[in-house]
């Protein structure tokens, strides 16, 4: 079972949704998840309806009661921003007690030279805080979290993200850095990370999906499953159309009109419904038949695959909990 | 129409694209908005339209989708403009277009300014490398260095420029700025001291803060990157103030009155926020906005019937027809039409390629069915509308002075000419013809 559940995609296809909704899924009964994000979006404040989060560990839910016989209360979700900023003054504070000199560096701009700018450092610091926590153990020896979440940045930047070991154990061949790079690239690499891509059934965000599950595989970094998010139930499809075209027309006109949709004569009401109904069911079939397509090499791919539906009224809070128990029973991720 | 059809509110003036792109003073024209909103597409689109209707004109795109390029002729990186075949050329006019190679750009400006030995010094160092192949910022710095090189060639009398996809429009406008202040900026030099201003009696004081600081920095980034860090900056020395200078320079630019800014956007909440922060930016860099394209809006044929009384109507035919159903099967054989009861009411289904040899007409309930289906449809149609004029309504609450134009969802990608053809003529549609 994997403890670090990294979840990218192409842009706006859902990565925070899904993994707000993954660490609500994997919160049952007496287990505890880290969300963390690392794009400093507050993001995970915005899906949880809560004011920005600090750059702190802190619970923000409860996961969803298990369903069917003794309902069970589901465990805690816990969130923490990474900010590469803080997370880098706190480092040098660690091993270098550098309290004031932090300052004289910001200033300087150095902090935001190796935060925002130094190729693979910003990454070293927000991948090596995601797998300390991912480490991090209480007192009794038990891991603090069972599970940690990671929004992370989309496919296009997944594989230079997570291997930051070959950059900048590469560029910084000797010093903290160098170590930490090692550290992080021990859990990255290790079956203890899945990364799981969200995908919408459409061209180039399945495109993406399968160029970026071949780069991390080439990486030796641990896929996990794909997440096609945002399905819409097919209403209907090509077969229709053919029913339609064999000479439907008097009848669904007729239909109609006994529906109470006006008059079924030519230049009836629904006589006059009939040829933009068959637009739209000649778009909707169209779109079909490319998500059908889009889906087979989805499955193409090998990995295993859930779905999530499109809420018609976007995701607020009670959403994101049905996002969370439709993962729930798709199976273990 | 009526009047809850779904054209815009009469109080958001409409976006006049033909009239932006035919005027000879407009000479660059920057597709701007948040990630996979259609940015490239529209940018191809206007582009081709441009061309079509006799402008000379050159497309930068920065990410285009591979089928895109393909169609295009620009799937090789060359980072060249190449002619774009199958334009209509006929209102003297033409189409070339190419796809930004970041790395490339960078190579040639440290070529073009350095000596051979030097630029390739630059060339060959790691942390140069690094920096080349991209972090943040680097895309957007490489945008508007070649945006300013197609303007200064003054071979095209109109550019068209993509912007690289990221996660805010405003990275476009800060993240060249960001470089070229680290590029030209104090912690550069500070890198720099030990070869610089060592030695220098007054600055004998600054000269052990800063070498304090190498310290810590080396001790933190290793020796190595250190090294590979000052012999970078000592190799780059000739062009410090250039890089600044070079994003001030294109930041002027696109500041000029020959400069429009569209700002592209889906009809989604998100996308429509980034949309007004890039309005309210522009203002205040006093950048000429276009206008904004809202694009993939959803239409309808039928808005007359509402989603309610679509649902409404689907649910009586649904249960007429299964009555007709049991009917029609206690009818003598022969006149029952099986297979097109194959269809499961309320759901998708296929008809075998059997079945549809034959070409008998539907039964009565089976176009029921089918009736039923396509009011559904319908309603889900609507909703969508719905849900895509609120949030429309909101942006333009916030800034009715901004010019709008909105371009239909085609039902599948944008590949082809044909296909960017089709999407700078919804572009293009006046008011009247797209309340139509
Ligand atoms: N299953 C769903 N049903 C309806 N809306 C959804 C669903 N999943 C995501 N959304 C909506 O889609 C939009 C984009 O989602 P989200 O912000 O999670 O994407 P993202 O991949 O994190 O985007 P970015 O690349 O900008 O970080 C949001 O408005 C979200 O509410
Ligand atoms: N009006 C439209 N109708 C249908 N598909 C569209 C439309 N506009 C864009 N697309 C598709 O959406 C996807 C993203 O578009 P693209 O232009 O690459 O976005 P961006 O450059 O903003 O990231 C592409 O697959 C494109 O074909
Ligand atoms: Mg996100
Ligand atoms: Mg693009």
């Amino acid at each position: 079972m994997s403890r670090l559940h990294v979840v990218s995609g192409k842009g706006g296809t859902g990565k925070t949704t899904v993994a707000a909704a993954l660490a609500l899924a994997l919160a049952t009964e007496g287990r505890r998840t880290l969300l963390v994000e690392v794009e400093g979006r507050q993001g995970i404040a915005q899906l949880f309806e809560t004011e920005a989060l600090p750059y702190e560990e802190r619970k923000i839910a409860v996961g969803p009661a298990s369903e069917g016989g003794g309902r069970r209360a589901g465990g805690e979700v816990h969130a923490l921003a990474i900010d590469a900023e803080r997370a880098l003054l706190d480092y040098l504070q660690m091993f270098y007690k550098l309290g004031g000199a932090g300052r004289a560096l910001k200033k300087l701009g150095a902090i935001d030279f190796a935060t925002t700018i130094a190729p693979g450092l910003r990454d070293v610091l927000l991948t090596g805080k995601a797998c300390e926590a991912v480490r991090r153990k209480d007192k009794t020896g038990r891991f603090l979290y069972d599970a940690v979440v990671m929004d992370a940045p989309p496919t296009g930047r997944i594989t230079r993200f997570l291997n930051v070991n070959d950059e900048v154990a590469g560029l910084a061949k000797i010093g903290p850095i160098h170590h930490q790079a090692q550290a992080v690239m021990r859990v990255l690499k290790s079956p203890e990370t899945a990364v799981h891509m969200v995908t919408l059934l459409e061209e180039m965000p399945v495109q993406e999906t399968a160029d970026g599950i071949a780069e991390l595989r080439a990486a030796g970094i641990p896929v996990g499953g794909i997440v096609i998010n945002m399905t819409r139930p097919a209403l209907l499809d090509n077969g229709d159309l053919e029913v339609a075209a064999r000479g439907a027309r008097t009848g669904i006109a007729k239909a109609l009109s006994q529906a109470g949709l006006g008059g079924a004569r030519r230049g009836g009401l629904a006589e006059r419904l009939i040829d933009p109904l068959l637009e739209q069911a000649r778009e909707h079939a169209e779109r079909v038949e490319l998500e059908r397509t889009e889906h087979a090499e989805l499955k193409a791919i090998g990995l295993p695959t859930y779905e999530l539906e499109l809420l018609p009224e976007g995701v607020d809070l009670a959403g994101l909990y049905r996002l969370a128990r439709d993962l729930r029973k798709q199976g273990p991720i | 129409m009526t009047a809850d059809d779904t054209t815009l509110d009469a109080s958001a003036p409409w976006l006049e694209v033909d009239a932006l792109l035919d005027d000879p003073r407009t000479r660059i024209v920057v597709c701007c908005g948040s990630g996979g909103v259609g940015k490239t597409t529209t940018a191809a689109a206007l582009g081709v339209r441009a061309a079509e209707r006799g402008r000379k004109a050159v497309v930068l795109t920065i990410d285009p989708a591979r089928r895109l390029a393909q169609s295009m002729g620009i799937s090789e990186l060359d980072n060249v403009p190449r002619r774009v075949k199958g334009v209509d050329e006929t209102a003297g006019g033409e189409l070339h277009a190419m796809m930004l190679d970041m790395k490339r750009t960078f190579d040639e400006i440290v070529e073009g300014h350095a000596d051979a030995e030097r630029a390739r010094a630059i060339l060959e160092n790691p942390f140069y490398q690094s920096l080349s192949a991209g972090f943040a910022g680097t895309q957007e710095y490489m945008a508007m260095e070649k945006l300013g090189q197609l303007r200064a060639g003054d071979a095209w009398d109109l550019i068209i420029v993509d912007t690289p996809p990221s996660r805010s429009a405003l990275d476009f406008l800060d993240a060249p700025k960001r470089l070229g202040s680290f590029l030209d900026g104090k912690f550069i030099r500070v890198l720099m001291a030990p070869a610089k201003v060592g030695g220098r009696a007054g600055m004998k004081f600054l000269n052990v803060g800063m070498s304090m600081m190498t310290g810590t920095l080396s001790k933190l980034m290793g020796g190595q990157l250190l090294r590979d860090v000052q012999t970078f900056v000592a190799a780059m020395d000739t062009m410090f103030g250039g890089f600044r200078t070079r994003a001030d320079a294109t930041y002027r630019l696109l500041q000029a009155p020959g400069t429009a800014f569209l700002v592209v956007a889906a009809p989604e909440r998100d996308a429509l926020r980034e949309a007004a922060y890039f309005v309210e930016r522009l203002a205040a860099e006093q950048m000429p906005l276009a206008g904004l394209v809202l694009n993939r809006v959803h239409g309808s044929g039928a808005a007359q019937l509402s989603a309610e009384r679509a649902l409404a109507a689907a649910e009586a035919l649904t249960e007429r027809a299964a009555e007709e159903d049991c009917a029609e099967n206690l009818e003598p054989a022969g006149i029952v039409d099986h297979h097109n009861g194959k269809a499961d009411p309320g759901t998708a289904g296929s008809l075998s390629p059997a079945a549809t040899a034959e070409q008998e007409p539907p039964t009565s309930a089976s176009a029921a069915h089918l009736a039923a289906r396509l009011l559904r449809l319908h309603a889900e149609r609507m909703q969508v509308l719905a849900r895509e004029r609120r949030t429309r309504d909101r942006f333009t609450a916030l800034h009715p002075e901004v010019p709008v134009t909105e371009v239909a969802a085609l039902p599948g990608d944008v590949h082809d000419l044909a296909g960017l053809r089709a999407i700078g003529d919804r572009l293009a549609l006046s008011r009247a013809e797209a309340d139509r």
